[in-house]
């Protein structure tokens, strides 16, 4: 009874809504760019988004992120209408750029731990338990070597694990990668996709990826877009074809992840 | 060298110590937002409430600084009517003020040469009253910088990443604007109008030349600030020399050298 008890209330976590697009519309001045997306994700899905130069992915993500407004049409995070949204630290982001200027004097270190910085923490001290949680994020991207270095003297593929690092730090229930892969050597890509993989089939994270990359989208994704609007078309992996979730803390079992993977245990 | 002993004088040196902290605190933020030219507008703008306080016989300083705060707000409401084109407010609101001080000094022409101590800055000008505001100023500017340092690093580095982490990215904005304004109109009585904003912008440069972590760029302003504020007000009550000129020449000098040093580095 009580174990058929924790299962129901594990499937019914498990399927929560964690994005909700209803009738969703943005046009930039008289431009239209999304046109009446209807679209929802659950918990602990696997969404690819592909579609050509200017299709409206980023304004999508920007949208989701509450960076943009829709000009109609309504969406909910986390069950709840985007306007009255507070959890944000739920959510890892990682744009598909960053123009920052290359002089900004800001370690990668110091990047990183801002992810933790929001909200619901404006008045907080940084702890110790902060700066381990850095550590293992920036251990967890493999630029531990580079933590101390200023951030605009990495190359575009170290800063973006720098920026993935920071969305990481959060433990969070939402990864939206926009084009998270552009400017990374093919055996960094590769390992990579891993990684994103074993974080989706081991831990309790909901995935909203933007790429280029088709044939990592169709090999994980399946074959067959599972929506289309407009030019976007929508790739999911849904959860119920996932075993459950065992790992809660993240970086922790990143850490271990990345042992096993350099010691040749793990094949991709 | 008695000057040194004066009480005028060591009420400058101390004014110019305060000053020597808030304004390239203030100017470090601006600077990394690309908004340098801020604080060149506040100026102009806190020149003519200065203007308008010597006509009506009110407190010079404390009309300068309600012009500043009417211009912070003056900015952000054209802000959001020309979003990507901000320097073009900015660009309005600096001969607006610069208009309106020159139509009020021609309706005074009696107190011309009390005027040019807050164009140029003066040593001999401070009172108790000026004092005690600065010191008010200051401790306002450390507390709020000081509570929400992290919340600051993160606005400046990234501010999309700010607003996806919840953080109120307007009021943040709103409150650099206002703690600029504070801040300038105090130091142009001893800096001058029209060279304050190199007090608050030049640190900030030299710090972009050496600074590797925004905690080290934070030290870097404030010290190179001090040098020059101290240095520049011994010598010209030394030597009778405009302090505000003095001080912004050590400025340029010492970014200069930085510069030289960092080129030699590179080469060597
Ligand atoms: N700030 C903006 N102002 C006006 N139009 C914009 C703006 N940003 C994007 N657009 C336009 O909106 C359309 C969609 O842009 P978006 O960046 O969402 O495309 P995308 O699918 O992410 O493309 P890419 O694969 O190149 O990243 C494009 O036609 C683009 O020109
Ligand atoms: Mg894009
Ligand atoms: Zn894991």
């Amino acid at each position: 009874m009580l174990q058929k008890l924790q299962q129901d209330s594990k499937s019914l976590v498990c399927h929560r809504s964690i994005i909700e697009l209803e009738n969703v519309s943005f046009a930039y001045k008289q431009k239209p760019v999304i046109n009446h997306v209807n679209f929802s994700v659950q918990e602990r899905d696997f969404v690819g988004l592909i579609g050509s130069n200017g299709a409206g992915k980023t304004t999508l993500l920007r949208m989701i992120v509450g960076l943009l407004e829709p000009t109609s049409g309504s969406i909910k995070l986390f069950g709840e209408p985007i306007e009255q949204f507070r959890s944000w630290n739920l959510i890892g982001y990682v744009p598909q750029k960053n123009s920052f200027n290359p002089l900004f004097p800001a370690t990668v270190r110091e990047v990183v731990m801002s992810g933790l910085f929001s909200r619901n923490k404006l008045f907080r001290r940084v702890t110790k338990a902060d700066s381990i949680k850095c550590e293992e994020a920036l251990h967890a991207m493999k630029i531990e070597d580079l933590a101390g270095k200023r951030i605009g003297e990495l190359s575009g593929g170290q800063q973006q694990r720098a920026f993935l690092a920071r969305a990481l730090i959060n433990n969070p229930a939402l990864l939206i990668l926009d084009e998270p892969t552009v400017g990374i050597d093919s055996e960094t890509q590769e390992g990579f996709f891993h990684l994103i993989k074993h974080m989706h089939q081991h831990h309790n994270i909901t995935f909203l990826m933007v790429s280029h990359d088709m044939e990592m989208i169709r090999s994980y994704l399946g074959e067959q877009p599972k929506q289309e609007a407009g030019k976007i078309k929508f790739y999911v992996k849904h959860s119920h074809d996932l075993e459950d979730c065992v790992e809660t803390n993240l970086t922790h079992s990143l850490r271990e992840l990345r042992h096993s993977m350099e010691r040749g245990k793990v094949g991709v | 060298m008695d000057i040194i002993t004066t009480e005028f004088f060591q009420r400058a040196l101390i004014g110019g110590v305060l000053i020597g902290i808030t304004a390239p605190l203030m100017g470090l933020f601006l600077v990394l937002r690309r908004l340098s030219m801020i604080g060149d507008t506040l100026a102009h703008v806190s020149i003519a409430g200065v203007a308008l306080g010597f006509l009506i016989g009110v407190y010079p300083v404390a009309v300068g600084l309600i012009f500043a705060l009417a211009a912070t707000f003056a900015i952000e409401k054209l802000r959001k009517a020309y979003k990507t084109y901000a320097e073009l407010s900015i660009a309005i609101i600096m001969s607006g003020g610069v208009a309106l001080a020159s139509l009020l000094f021609t309706m005074g022409k009696g107190f011309n040469v009390s005027v040019s101590g807050y164009l140029f800055g003066s040593i001999y000008t401070l009172d108790t009253t000026d004092l005690v505001l600065i010191g008010v100023v200051t401790v306002v500017v450390l507390l709020s910088v000081g509570l929400h340092a992290k919340e600051l690093f993160l606005l400046t580095f990234d501010e999309d990443a700010a607003a996806v982490s919840g953080l109120p990215t307007r009021f943040f904005n709103f409150m650099i604007s206002v703690l600029t304004a504070l801040v300038i109109s105090v130091s142009i009585k001893i800096v001058g109008a029209l060279l304050v904003s190199a007090l608050l912008t030049i640190p900030a440069a030299c710090s972009l030349v050496i600074a590797r972590s925004f905690k080290q760029s934070v030290v870097t302003v404030v010290v190179i600030a001090e040098l020059a504020v101290i240095a520049g007000l011994l010598s010209a009550g030394v030597w009778n020399l405009a302090p505000g000129g003095t001080i912004v020449m050590l400025l340029i000098v010492i970014l200069l050298l930085l510069l030289s040093v960092r080129r030699r580095l590179n080469a060597g």
